[in-house]
């Protein structure tokens, strides 16, 4: 006899999308970094945007209310329409 | 035999159903053979095809009519017009068998009345199984066949829903079981889940409990626990994301936690209560296997620890001095209430000499000093879980919740120069901009929480600390038990 069984999961079907296709040059491009308000984060970040600037990037600078939740949905698509390119600093 | 799921036509006339293992079935079986020769009569036996012999009867064997004519006690005796049931009467009752088959003088030489016997259609070993057979099926949730070879413990565990421990397997009837246990619809959305953001409803919390080892009374607690846990208040997507060792802890209160057999006493924060154990498993299954959330992917947790299992214990309300953290919360004494905190697991402290208030307090807090960190202070909360010989002395002494975190909040202010980073020769503290503040407390207001539990002997205290505190990280929720 078949035993069967409930699916304790979501049963969710992950929808799968396609990479933008990664620039070969970040000359002229916006790039986005996002600061989680981790301790520290401003100081690798700074770095990064000095470096950034040398290979000809424009920097736009943003950051989440709180490291523990998500970025909100607006802040997310304001660095979307902004950005071409996002760097996010995740550690202390 | 009818086909499953439909319900039989009853036959016009007396149909009376009964089984040979009821005494007062087999009692009456003259008074069947006596309306036999009088009306139409149609017997339904369930357990003996061969019962009653004289007369005959058909065989209800899958127990269709049974269930679909709702029969809890044989022997039932019903009139049925054009197909349908007029009048009903239960056990053995000679005038109410003579009313309802309208035959004078029935059963000669028997008692005026025999209470009948339990149907086989609501045996509880049956019951499950039929409902699955004959309801209409309210549950949603995609079937997943085992196969034939397969070891369905072994393919649980191969799919990813388990924790690392066996889950009981989540069949139809275990399901169903479960959700007696709760007046709420198995659709109804609970809460939606972190990380994935999934809307999980009651059937999919059930199937959860099922698997972590709940009985069906638990049910309410696990469907509260996950609504306060999926808060943007608790954030358990932060909970679980986190490289800190927190998971969800469930400190239950009121009456309800002895109605489900929680313990409150010895070991309440250890093994060995099945209702202890299973609840809050079954929020991190939730958590696990509707939300998403695994270990290695969302969850980041360097060490993590045990409790991230399941951790949920009771308070003794009924013994504490202070009441209970729900009443701090502001839930009434008396109502079933959870209190969901994040929280590692717990230490203990131990202090075997104190029999003054003001030692112990002095003692509580040099240890609730070091949580985390000693130089760490306001960003974590902390429950500190006294046992009935430490209560004893602040009881003693006359001291309340408030002068008893009162006593140990005075000991635990530490100047900002002994705190910033750097100071004592550590790197880790406060920021220098806090060097100048004369006294910084350990815990902000109201985040040093006060819990009564545990018992026999034994003159400690446990405290379970905390996570990231207050809107940038959690807030401890509690949130009366919806049944």
């Amino acid at each position: 006899m078949t035993r069967t069984i409930l699916d304790p999961t979501s049963e969710r079907n992950l929808v799968t999308r396609e990479r933008v296709a990664r620039p070969t040059s970040l000359s002229g491009l916006t790039v986005g970094l996002l600061d989680i308000s981790k301790p520290r984060g401003d100081v690798f970040l700074d770095r990064i945007e000095q470096r950034l600037g040398e290979h000809g990037a424009n920097v736009k600078r943003y950051k989440k209310p709180t490291f523990t939740k998500p970025a909100p949905v607006d802040l997310r698509h304001e660095i979307a329409t902004e950005c071409h390119v996002v760097i996010e600093a995740l550690a202390d | 035999m009818s086909n499953p799921g439909s319900a039989p036509v009853l036959p016009d006339g007396i149909v009376a159903i009964v089984k040979r293992e009821c005494e007062t079935c087999t009692t009456i079986v003259p008074v069947l053979r006596e309306l036999a020769g009088q009306v139409g009569l149609t017997v339904y036996t369930q357990d003996d095809p061969s019962f009653p012999g004289d007369p005959s009867a058909l065989f209800d064997g899958d127990l269709a009519v049974s269930w679909h004519n709702d029969i809890e006690t044989v022997p039932t005796v019903m009139r049925v017009v054009g197909g349908a049931e007029v009048e009903r009467t239960v056990g053995w009752s000679r005038p109410d068998w003579e009313r309802l088959t309208g035959v004078e003088g029935l059963g000669a030489g028997l008692p005026e009345w025999r209470p009948g016997c339990g149907s086989m259609s609501v045996d509880p070993d049956l019951v499950d199984e039929l409902r699955v057979r004959f309801g209409a099926s309210v549950l949603s949730a995609r079937r997943v066949d085992v196969a034939e070879a397969e070891d369905e413990m072994e393919m649980m565990f191969n799919r990813g829903w388990t924790d690392g421990l066996p889950v009981v397997p989540p069949t139809e009837e275990r399901v169903m079981r479960m959700l007696s246990g709760t007046t709420r619809a198995p659709s109804e959305i609970v809460a939606t889940v972190p990380p994935d953001l999934v809307e999980v409803t009651v059937e999919k919390v059930a199937i959860a409990a099922v698997m972590a080892g709940c009985k069906p009374e638990y049910l309410p607690w696990v469907l509260t626990a996950v609504e306060a846990a999926c808060t943007d208040q608790f954030n358990i997507h932060g909970i679980l994301a986190t490289t800190m060792p927190v998971g969800p802890v469930l400190i239950c209160s009121g009456p309800g936690t002895r109605a489900i057999g929680m313990n409150s006493g010895g070991n309440a924060l250890g093994q060995g209560n099945r209702a202890n154990s299973t609840i809050g498993r079954a929020l991190q299954l939730v958590i696990r296997n509707v939300g998403g959330g695994r270990p290695g992917e969302v969850d980041r947790a360097t060490h993590g620890n045990p409790g991230k299992i399941g951790f949920c214990f009771a308070e003794n309300d009924v013994e504490s001095p202070y009441g209970t953290i729900a009443g701090e919360h502001g839930i009434e004494p008396g109502v079933d209430a959870l209190t969901l905190f994040p929280g590692e697991g717990p230490r203990c402290v131990v202090d075997q000499l104190s029999r003054e208030p003001d030692s112990l307090a002095r003692s509580l807090a040099a240890c609730l000093q070091s949580l985390h960190h000693p130089k760490l202070v306001l960003g974590f909360d902390a429950i500190l879980v006294m046992g009935p010989e430490h209560a004893r002395v602040f009881a003693e002494a006359g001291w309340g919740r408030d002068e008893i975190l009162a006593a140990i909040g005075s000991h635990l202010n530490r100047s900002g120069a002994d705190l910033v980073r750097g100071a004592d020769g550590m790197a880790e503290g406060l920021p220098e901009a806090f060097a100048d503040a004369p006294a910084l407390p350990k815990f902000r207001d109201g985040g040093l929480l006060l819990a009564y539990a545990g018992g026999g002997a034994g003159l400690f205290s446990a405290i379970i600390g905390g996570w990231a505190n207050g809107d940038i990280g959690s807030r401890p929720v509690t949130r009366a038990v919806q049944y």
